[in-house]
């Protein structure tokens, strides 16, 4: 029974000589288990679901004596943070994790953490903001913090948490700058699925320790912090815009380099997915890009040329590859899991901002969708595209995909049916 | 792809049940994803666990509506919830529960099976009479009826997945496979047939 299926060739990725074990574990443990791989020297953290597994596996790791790093139990996010700050400038590899609620508290902290320019490396499981209380997914609580100065990334798959990890402190310790990587809450933090865990040496390989150009030294003593006048602070913050623009190649840079070890690559800030010869492709992040995935083969299947691309990265914004989609495309759709309240999606806004000046500006389209959890599903996807092929110009801002509606909602814009929706005598219009 | 929908109560096992079902089924060399039902787990309140298995990487993250198989912990849950929603034509049911499976009169065309696995889990010191812990129990039970999986991947994840008590785990494993039927052996257990949106309704 047990050989049952050994010779799965689908299975050859998890066969990679830098592989040490394939295990099946949720989305939180695959960060846990990348943060015992970094070698992290401080963690720092307060519990709130549904984040608190990542923490509570790795205070196992560190009372087991499986990761030598100091594990400070603190009594909010705004002291985890500051407990993150506060060892980083010292020159330790820190970590922290939080969701929601726990991310808003430290939103002071975040700007100090980036002002600072310490690698401190954050995973944020999305979680909607309350009030309603919501524990379920959505991303406004990290594009609420989208100024702070931090990078953020958004996972796919729990192999891409791991992975993410470990590119992270990365480009955090090169750029100097603190990186947010975010998973959804549930669908990603919650599931359990094959995760491979790389070599400890392997990984030491690609991230040495941390080597920090300036740090607190009793033996060296600086003063960290202090009052700037108007005739330095704009350069110093034209220095940090100009480590975030920088990001973007390092990035880049820090993936290829890791597909080199390690065999995997997640295309830097962007992957983009049957958009060779696509006329209508779809923007979108996190574990709805897996599902939208299927929603694209399908719809390939019935001679749709449409595609996909996946942003992984939010911060910095993947603008020459926004524009480079945009020369080859008619039309741009936008889903969003996260409402700009007196805008539209914020994903979706970014998207046009960037074409604006762009000599290419396909017609894009907004959709805001699974907020508060709601279920991403293929049909919700090819609801989408159904309206994108349908649709010359967008009609309205933003379409709330799926949007309960009664007489008494006035003014709320339900998704418009099309009628036919997809079918395969249809040609795109 | 295979879904494999479980409903239980918090207190029971059948999230951490989704998950060994998953890390078993890897093992044999396919691909495999469980997940709760994305909620606040009470003890006593429904809950919902998934596992779905294919021999490709699996994309799609959604809850499953339309499952191939259901395992039920409680059988109280079907008088209460709708356990059968979405349940695919020929979807098999396994049901814990002391009494026949033609007690539950469950159309004749899903092929379903009982397992005592509560009086099971308690003669092997799992959780006590009154909240017995089954999940491990019906995993075995799962193995021989389902046939999707076999009963040494079952105990072995068994024996890497729970906590404590892996010896008594892994025997309530497989006292609850060698009292249950395949499914190609199955016989017939109800009167009447489903109906024809390929859903079914308890009468």
């Amino acid at each position: 029974m047990m050989e049952k299926n050994v010779a799965n060739t689908k299975r050859d990725g998890l066969l990679h000589p830098s592989i040490d074990k394939v295990v099946v574990i949720e989305g939180t443990h695959a960060a846990s288990h990348a943060v015992k791989l970094a070698r992290v020297q401080v963690i720092a953290a307060y519990p709130i679901t549904p984040q608190t597994s990542v923490v509570e596996k790795l205070s196992e790791i560190v009372s087991d004596g499986d990761l030598d790093a100091k594990f400070i139990k603190v009594e909010s996010e705004h002291s985890a943070m500051a407990c993150c700050i506060g060892s980083s400038i010292s020159g330790a590899r820190a970590f922290t994790a939080t969701s929601s609620q726990g991310l808003a508290l430290m939103h002071e902290l975040l700007h100090w953490a980036a002002g600072s320019r310490l690698p401190i490396v954050m995973v944020n499981v999305n979680r909607a903001m309350a009030p309603p209380w919501s524990i379920y997914v959505d991303h406004n609580d990290s594009l609420s913090q989208r100024d702070t100065g931090w990078l953020q990334f958004y996972a796919e798959s729990n192999q891409e948490v791991t992975d993410t990890v470990l590119q992270a402190y990365k480009i955090a310790e090169t750029v100097s700058l603190p990186v947010m990587i975010n998973l959804d809450a549930f669908v990603l933090s919650h599931t359990s699925e094959p995760v491979a865990l790389p070599k400890q040496e392997i990984v030491d390989e690609f991230l040495p320790a941390r080597k920090a150009s300036f740090k607190i030294d009793t033996s060296d003593p600086k003063a960290f912090g202090a009052l700037i006048g108007p005739e330095a602070y704009m350069e110093m913050r034209y220095k940090l815009y100009r480590a975030m623009e920088d990001a973007r190649s390092v990035i880049r840079e820090v993936d290829r380099d890791f597909a080199e070890k390690f065999g995997r690559s997640y295309g830097g800030l962007v992957e983009e997915y049957m958009t060779e010869d696509a006329e209508t492709v779809l923007i979108t992040s996190a574990t709805a890009v897996s599902t939208a995935r299927i929603a694209v083969d399908e719809l390939r299947s019935m001679g749709f040329p449409v595609g996909l691309m996946k942003l992984r990265v939010f911060r910095p914004f993947p603008v020459d590859e926004v524009r480079e989609l945009a020369k080859h495309v008619r039309k741009i759709g936008v889903m969003d899991r996260n409402v700009s309240f007196g805008a539209t999606g914020i994903i979706y806004q970014e998207t046009k901002a960037v074409l604006y000046n762009a000599a290419d500006r396909p017609s894009v389209f907004g959709f805001i969708a699974g907020l508060g959890g709601r279920d991403i599903t293929p049909e919700t996807i090819k609801e989408i595209f159904s309206y994108l092929m349908n649709h010359d110009e967008p009609e309205s801002e933003s379409v709330w995909v799926s949007l309960k509606t009664s007489d008494a909602d006035q003014g709320a814009r339900p998704f418009p049916e099309t009628g036919a929706g997809i079918r395969r005598s249809e040609g795109v219009k | 792809m295979i879904e494999i929908r479980m409903h239980g109560r918090g207190g029971q096992g059948g999230v951490i049940a989704a998950k060994i079902l998953a890390s078993a089924m890897f093992k044999e060399g396919r691909f495999a994803q469980s997940f709760p039902s994305f909620g606040v787990e009470r003890r006593g309140a429904p809950v919902l666990a998934f596992t779905r298995v294919d021999d490709k990487p699996i994309r799609l993250r959604t809850a499953i509506y339309e499952p191939d198989h259901l395992i039920i912990l409680d059988a109280t849950l079907i008088k209460s919830t709708n356990v059968f929603s979405g349940l695919k034509r020929g979807g098999t049911i396994l049901v814990n529960s002391a009494g026949p499976v033609s007690l539950f009169n469950f159309p004749y065309d899903y092929p379903a099976a009982s397992v005592d696995a509560a009086a099971i889990a308690v003669r092997h010191g799992l959780g006590t009479r009154s909240i017995p812990i089954v999940n491990t129990a019906i995993l075995g039970a799962f193995a021989k009826f389902s046939g999707l999986v076999g009963i040494e991947a079952i105990v072995e994840a068994i024996r890497e997945g729970v906590p404590m008590k892996r010896d008594e785990n892994a025997a309530a494993a497989l006292e609850a496979y060698d009292s249950v039927e395949s499914v190609a052996d199955a016989p017939a257990n109800g009167s009447f047939p489903s109906e024809d949106n390929g859903t079914i309704t308890v009468k």
